[in-house]
């Protein structure tokens, strides 16, 4: 950590806003775009699965409801795929409410088991619906018809509405960091027993929780909408969405700021690799790559990398400060 | 007659959902881990009957109490190497250890067994019978009357034996139980491996009439979990109860609605029991 924790905010920020005009060329430009929403929705999963130690296995859920909402505003109407941002966001915090209420009054596995079994019926009820395009999917404009459309050739312009979103996202979670929130949160992560006795409304602030999560998450949905211009079941309400978000933000660290921006940046070109040298074997081979990861993690490391970066700092620190004092002792001995 | 003859047919199968559910129940009862990757080990169980009979010819007389050895082999194996470790850390390692190794197991078979269905022949156990006037399948009676009998057994080895006792106990109390001599750990791990075998003895008795593929444990973790939920928390009573409950309830569904809405009836109902009764049937509230 910099002394001065501003200069490293700025140095963070100059780094992303910089990176399309040092890297250029297609294959750059759509992964960092790429990283970046990974990074959205990860984030977005962290403020439930993080930093309410809730954790949901079924994100896709929230991640799909976003992402169809825009493109059946254009098949309806021919809308602009942006009035759908906020109908995928009111779904996904009704679909919180569905699981959350109950779940949240029961011990965390409920929650969990919830999630999926929720996720993986809202994927078979769309995979089979003809009017959200059953198996096939959806497709947004083809042409930009105006700037509302969100359609571009180049990814550089994404790029930057993703790390925007990121922005206030991020900026978002800190301030509630300090907030009432963050703190019932972080009380209800480290004992809900102890928690609801000092008077935290418990299941409350789970739900309020969720339901930001969900929100954020649908918004990475419509975002993925927008850029690929066409959504289908597998790529949004797969299971495969779900884990990316889990191992992201426990690879980073859950619960802390960075943690799922850190674990995109080293899984999403990660997975490109894997996808561009095995072909459709890839994305079975990310599967078998992220259960190893998520299973070593959970027994060696579970608060990520972030933690195991702060705890050799501050090993490294004791270390220094070990040597100064016996340096300082042997300068007294001479004198 | 027809509907009749769905209503056995999906008792049956119901009774093979208790069977691996009574496993799950085991060890989320006893301690409060559960195991997402339940129907992954059903799954393997399945490929064990379907390699032993392919490779050495083997029978279900044979191949069904193989593939209860090697699951019960790795329920010890991913106890030790795994769940013991993750048991008091914080609730991201205990969900996400088990999610993890659903992936890896689910996905380890797709390279390894490539995505295709594989089958056992169908007259490897016998033919329809005809049950005064209604017609069962022998693989799915076969199935159902051996996954009831275990059911039962696995009731009476926790209620009838010392080491039934001795698992109890330390589900009741860990402290106590080792105050009395008994060793926590062993039981623990004895609780996983039992529950390895209701799951590996289960997809071996599903291999003969069900095909068989990668994917097969997706549905099946989540028929677990309802189960479990709806017979409630740690029941081996609740989970043979709700077996045939969700069987029948499946079986009713797909007859009614259609295939696909066999799950998603399944699914729902899960969500309505959190709602309405999350202790389950036969759940302390």
């Amino acid at each position: 950590m910099p002394r001065k924790p501003i200069i490293g905010w700025l140095a963070l920020a100059a780094v992303l806003i910089g990176f399309p005009l040092v890297f250029t060329g297609a294959y750059y430009e759509q992964l960092a775009a790429f990283v970046i929403l990974s990074a959205i929705s990860a984030s977005a999963w962290n403020l439930v699965g993080g930093y309410a130690g809730q954790v949901s296995v079924g994100h896709a859920v929230f991640f799909g409801a976003g992402a169809y909402m825009p493109l059946l505003f254009y098949k309806l109407w021919e809308a602009s795929p942006l009035l759908g941002f906020p109908a995928g966001i009111a779904v996904s915090v009704v679909i919180a409410v569905v699981i959350g209420v109950p779940t949240f009054r029961l011990s965390g596995h409920y929650f969990s088991m919830a999630t999926i079994a929720v996720a993986e019926l809202i994927r078979i009820l769309v995979s089979d619906w003809d009017f959200l395009g059953g198996a096939i999917g959806l497709m947004g404009p083809a042409t930009s018809r105006g700037w509302w459309d969100l359609v571009y050739r180049s990814s550089v312009p994404y790029y930057y509405i993703f790390l925007a979103v990121l922005a206030v996202l991020l900026y978002i979670t800190h301030r509630m960091e300090r907030s009432r929130l963050g703190y019932y949160l972080r009380a209800i992560r480290a004992g809900e027993r102890a928690a609801r006795s000092l008077g935290v409304p418990v299941s409350r602030y789970k739900l309020y929780a969720l339901m930001l999560s969900a929100g954020f998450t649908s918004l990475a949905g419509s975002l993925y909408a927008v850029k690929f211009g066409f959504v289908d079941p597998g790529s949004t309400l797969g299971i495969l969405v779900s884990v990316q978000m889990v191992v992201m933000a426990a690879l980073g660290g859950a619960g802390r700021l960075l943690g799922p921006l850190l674990g995109a940046i080293i899984l999403v070109p990660l997975q490109t690799t894997t996808n561009t040298f095995f072909g459709g074997a890839g994305t079975g081979l990310a599967f078998i790559l992220y259960g190893g990861i998520i299973m070593l993690l959970s027994r060696f490391e579970p608060g990520g990398l972030l933690e195991l970066w702060e705890r050799y700092q501050a090993r490294r620190e004791a270390r220094m400060a070990k040597e100064r004092a016996l340096v300082g002792a042997g300068e007294d001995h001479a004198a | 007659m027809i509907l009749l003859q769905v209503i056995v047919g999906g008792l049956l199968i119901g009774a093979v959902y208790a069977l691996f559910s009574s496993g799950l129940t085991l060890i989320w009862g006893m301690m409060n881990v559960i195991n997402f990757a339940h129907g992954e080990f059903v799954m393997l169980g399945m490929y064990a009957a379907f390699w032993a009979f392919t490779l050495a010819g083997l029978g279900p007389a044979a191949f069904a109490p193989l593939a209860a050895v090697l699951l019960f082999i790795l329920g010890v194996f991913v106890y030790l190497a795994l769940i013991r470790h993750v048991m008091r850390g914080p609730m991201l390692a205990q969900i996400l250890s088990t999610f993890g190794l659903l992936l890896l197991l689910r996905y380890s078979a797709f390279w390894a067994f490539t995505a295709n269905f594989v089958t056992l022949p169908d007259d490897l156990v016998g033919a329809s019978i005809n049950l005064g006037g209604i017609l069962v399948s022998a693989p799915k009676l076969l199935a159902g009357v051996v996954a009831i009998l275990l059911t039962a057994g696995m009731h009476l080895l926790l209620t009838r034996t010392a080491i039934g006792s001795q698992i109890l106990a330390v589900a009741e109390d860990r402290q106590a139980a080792m105050l009395m001599g008994i060793k926590p750990d062993h039981m623990q791990a004895l609780a996983w491996g039992l529950s390895g075998a209701s799951a590996g003895i289960a997809g071996a008795l599903i291999a003969t009439f069900f095909p068989i593929s990668p994917t097969v444990g997706e549905s099946l973790t989540i028929i677990a979990f309802v189960t479990v939920t709806l017979g409630g928390f740690g029941s081996v009573p609740g989970a043979m109860i709700a077996g045939l409950l969700i069987g029948l309830i499946e079986s009713l569904s797909a007859f009614y609605f259609g295939p696909i809405f066999q799950d998603v009836v399944v699914y729902g109902l899960f969500v309505v029991i959190l709602w309405v009764r999350p202790h389950g049937l036969l759940g302390k509230a």
